[in-house]
């Protein structure tokens, strides 16, 4: 660096800009290295890809309820009966938690497919066995902190926000439904 | 004294490892193919990829899988979810079990791996006379030479010069180490027919096969370059705003 | 230090606040901000900030790689593949990954250089010197396992050839071995323990990396002339000067790493192992990495198994002894032109070394490693130690200022003598 000697007199505001400058750039370098440790957080391509699961529903006999996985999780394929899908259609809507018909939650009404996972903090809610206990409103009970589902999955009473989820899902033929 | 030691054994020979790597016969250069992949912006041609997977599906999977693929990755290559679907069904996939426990086959989906011909390496040796057909999924990043290794290989076979002998079994290839391969020559003219009129000469297959293989062992090749560039422009003015910043500071300085 | 809040000159109240119970902000202050540094560094002084970096950017993308590595036999090569496919920017990590041990050699090996050209090992650095072998045996111990957990061939055969080295040992070998293996060949508990270390090791080394930085900060910095600074005219405060140097240096690597990572990532690796590892099959040309292919041409040059694994070892563990075989108490080699030119002649030799270790060992390339071997070992033990007794060194410059400011070397006689103690 031979001409270090004279370039001290009008340095200060370009050394400013420069500094400004050179910060600003380096601060976005940092932030950008961050983005594909974030990223590579999120599920991966092969997660999402699994995307699908195949319920054959002939076996299920009215009142009998199946679980199967999907994404890693429960899902609920219940056959209702007609006294339950009465009881899920007689309610008023608008006195629910969280209203909803029970038409907007089914494709057919005898068929109903829930992701069995409880609104309020992610436990699995019982009923799908005939043995267990169905809460108050005949659907299923969360056992962990007394959340009770009515026949169409809608939350009635109990801390849970939302009623329990329907997934994607379509009728691949009239025993079969294909989730996700 | 230990110089004087090691001069002294300098004269022996005798290695505790590794053995020599010539195998018979010379190695021969391998030519330089061009490839729409090659150079620091080359990028895949997508046309040619999917004609080597078609060479790859109706000749070379027959003895060789790829099991680190899945049908949805050929989406990358430009084929609709439909086109994706309608290859993944036309193969049998192993899955279960089912209610019963029993294992059940079904058609395949996107999400599955490339369907391998052999259930394992035993099966595999057992039907190609005791040779294993490598997997092909990371083909061009496990041989030396990549790509242009693997059209030099498929197009290199040819008569044994004189004098030399080829085993029972074994074809003479001029690219392979030793010059002698269990593969023999599997890409014939014409042997497959391809959609958009491109003529099957082996030449053309081989060179489609290859890109598509190279598009398999580094599907992230495109946007790996596209980020470098990206990223070496960027970190180039962050070097000289830098650099004007250090001279600003040792401006003063005398040194 | 008394006993109470420490006496903070920081103006902020909740930087001081902090600073009163516990003094980090004074600490830094100290040593990164106003910490006297010798004011003639040249661009070699970069390498230990670059290390430190690159050693960062190792663990970080380390503990994003094992979130989806599997360190199973069955799984691992798949595991590794699957990363760089399906994981998002997964490549882009492992390729940083993969390159940044190279990278990391590289800047060590520059680092290491430097120290030994102008004598950074001398009194009273020893100790620093000497913790920082300590960080390179666990770097080589580190890029090793870590070089085996992909599975495949070269790693697999890699594990198999270096823990054998063990077994040359009399009496004691065979149990090392099978201890290290944790069977009776390379297997999946190998493969379990080596991921297991692979991950603790890092972290032994930053602390080591805290000691050699605090055992820096006792002795202060050397320089490229070698000689003490006198007072506040020979140095500068760490910032913002050197914070701008190592800015500067710390970009261009980062280019020169991005060139590899984005452009030609395997081009240090061997294609082999993107094989996945068979026990049945040996690849017909084992190497290791290039940072090993030194030590491993010194192995193959002696004809004794025992002797060979002694000299590969005993070339690293000779550095730990470098400040007392080397008494001249001259430190930068830029005035001691007899040593600068074995020196030199060294690293070429070093160089050699690394060249031919990738060669199969037969014919002429024994000879040249044995030769290679042959020097590496007398420059240490005899060239060093009688260069001290026998070279004249030229006159040192009375400070770091006086060079810089009258220009030209001093007249004879007012440094011959040699330096003073620091």
């Amino acid at each position: 660096m031979a001409d270090t000697g004279h370039v001290a007199t009008d340095g200060a505001p370009r050394r400013d800009f420069l500094m400004l400058a050179t910060g600003a750039f380096a601060a976005v370098g940092v932030g950008a290295i961050a983005w594909p440790f974030i990223a590579s957080l999120q599920p991966a391509r092969d997660t999402l890809a699994l995307a699908t699961t195949d319920v054959d529903l002939a076996p299920i006999t009215e009142g009998q309820a199946v679980t199967v996985m999907w994404r890693g999780k429960p899902v609920f394929v219940r056959s209702r009966t007609p006294k339950e899908i009465e009881e899920a259609r007689a309610v008023a809507v608008n006195a629910l938690p969280d209203p909803a018909t029970d038409q907007s939650r089914v494709q057919r009404e005898q068929w109903l497919v829930l992701i069995g996972i409880c609104t309020h903090l992610g436990c699995v809610p019982s009923g799908q066995r005939a043995t267990d206990t169905r809460g108050e409103y005949g659907g299923w009970f969360c056992p962990c902190h007394g959340s009770h589902y009515d026949t169409s999955g809608r939350i009635r009473k109990g801390p849970a926000p939302r009623n329990l989820d329907v997934p994607q899902y379509a009728f691949t033929s009239d025993t079969k439904i294909r989730i996700g | 004294m230990l110089r004087v030691s090691f001069k002294a054994l300098a004269l022996a020979i005798g290695l505790f490892a590794a053995a020599p790597a010539h195998a018979a016969g010379e190695a021969i250069p391998i030519p330089d193919r061009k490839f729409s992949f090659d150079g620091i912006f080359g990028t895949y041609d997508r046309a040619s990829a999917q004609r080597g997977f078609q060479v790859y599906k109706e000749v070379c999977a027959a003895c060789h899988g790829m099991r680190l693929l899945s049908y949805r990755n050929l989406r990358e290559l430009g084929l609709t979810e439909a086109q994706v679907a309608g290859i993944a069904s036309q193969f049998e996939i192993k899955d279960g079990p089912n209610d019963e426990g029993q294992m059940f086959e079904r058609p395949g989906r996107p999400a599955d791996r490339f369907r391998s011909p052999f259930p394992n390496d035993a099966a595999a040796r057992a039907a190609n006379n005791g040779a294993l057909p490598p997997d092909l999924s990371v083909m061009t990043k496990a041989r030396a030479g990549g790509a242009d290794y693997l059209f030099a290989l498929l197009t290199g076979y040819e008569d044994p010069p004189p004098g030399v002998t080829v085993m029972d079994g074994m074809h003479f290839n001029r690219y392979f180490p030793g010059n002698q391969i269990a593969m023999g020559p599997v890409l014939n003219p014409d042997q497959v027919e391809f959609a958009d009129g491109t003529k099957a000469t082996v030449e053309q297959m081989a060179h489609d096969v290859s890109t598509f293989l190279q598009w398999a062992a580094e599907p992230e090749l495109e946007q790996r370059r596209a980020l470098g560039v990206k990223i070496i422009i960027f970190l180039t003015i962050l070097a000289g705003l830098t650099y004007a910043v250090k001279r600003k500071i040792w401006a003063d300085v005398e040194h | 230090m008394s006993i109470g809040l420490h006496n903070s000159e920081f103006k902020n109240p909740v930087v001081r606040w902090i600073d009163q119970r516990l003094p980090v902000f004074t600490m830094m202050q100290k040593e990164y901000g106003t910490f006297p540094t010798p004011k003639n560094f040249n661009y070699f002084w970069n390498f230990g900030a670059l290390a430190m970096v690159t050693l960062m950017i190792m663990i970080a993308t380390g503990i994003f790689l094992s979130m989806h590595y599997a360190a199973h036999t069955g799984l691992a090569f798949d595991s590794v593949e699957r990363i760089m496919r399906d994981v998002n920017f997964g490549w882009l990590i492992r390729y940083v990954h993969m390159n940044g041990a190279s990278m990391f050699f590289i800047v060590v090996y520059i680092h290491i250089f430097r120290g030994m050209y102008y004598g950074s090992y001398k009194a009273p650095r020893e100790l620093l010197w000497i913790l920082g072998v300590v960080i390179f045996l666990l770097m080589m111990a580190t890029a090793f396992m870590g070089y085996v957990l992909p599975w495949g061939q070269m790693s697999f055969w890699g594990a198999t050839v270096i823990t054998n080295l063990f077994s040359a040992f009399p009496v004691v070998g065979n149990y090392i071995v099978e201890l290290l293996w944790g069977g009776f060949s390379v297997d999946n508990p190998t493969l379990n323990r080596f991921f297991s270390l692979h991950y603790l090791l890092p972290f032994v080394i930053l602390g080591v990396v805290f000691l050699h930085v605090a055992a820096l900060h006792i002795t202060g910095s050397n320089n490229p002339l070698g000689v003490e600074p006198k007072g506040p005219q020979d140095t500068l405060p760490f910032h913002p000067y050197y914070t701008a140097k190592d800015s500067v240096g710390l970009v261009v690597y980062f280019i020169v790493f991005a060139v590899l990572v984005f452009f030609a990532p395997n081009y240090l690796g061997h294609p082999d192992n993107y094989i996945p590892a068979n026990p049945l099959v040996t690849p017909p040309h084992i190497v290791p990495e290039w940072y090993f292919l030194p030590y491993y041409a010194i192995l193959r040059a002696v004809p004794d198994k025992l002797g060979g694994v002694l000299l590969m070892f005993g070339s690293i563990l000779i550095w730990f002894v470098l400040p007392w075989l080397d008494r001249s108490p001259v430190r930068s080699m830029r005035f001691r032109p007899l040593a600068r030119l074995f020196f030199l002649l060294w690293t070429a030799n070093f160089l050699v070394l690394l060249w031919v270790g990738a060669k199969p060992a037969e014919g002429t390339y024994v000879l040249i490693a044995q030769i290679a071997t042959a020097y590496y070992f007398a420059y240490f033990l005899v060239i060093l130690p009688l260069l001290a007794k026998f070279e004249r060194p030229l006159p040192l410059p009375e400070s770091i200022s006086r060079p810089v400011l009258g220009g030209g070397p001093l007249p004879m006689g007012a440094a011959a003598k040699p330096m003073e103690k620091a």
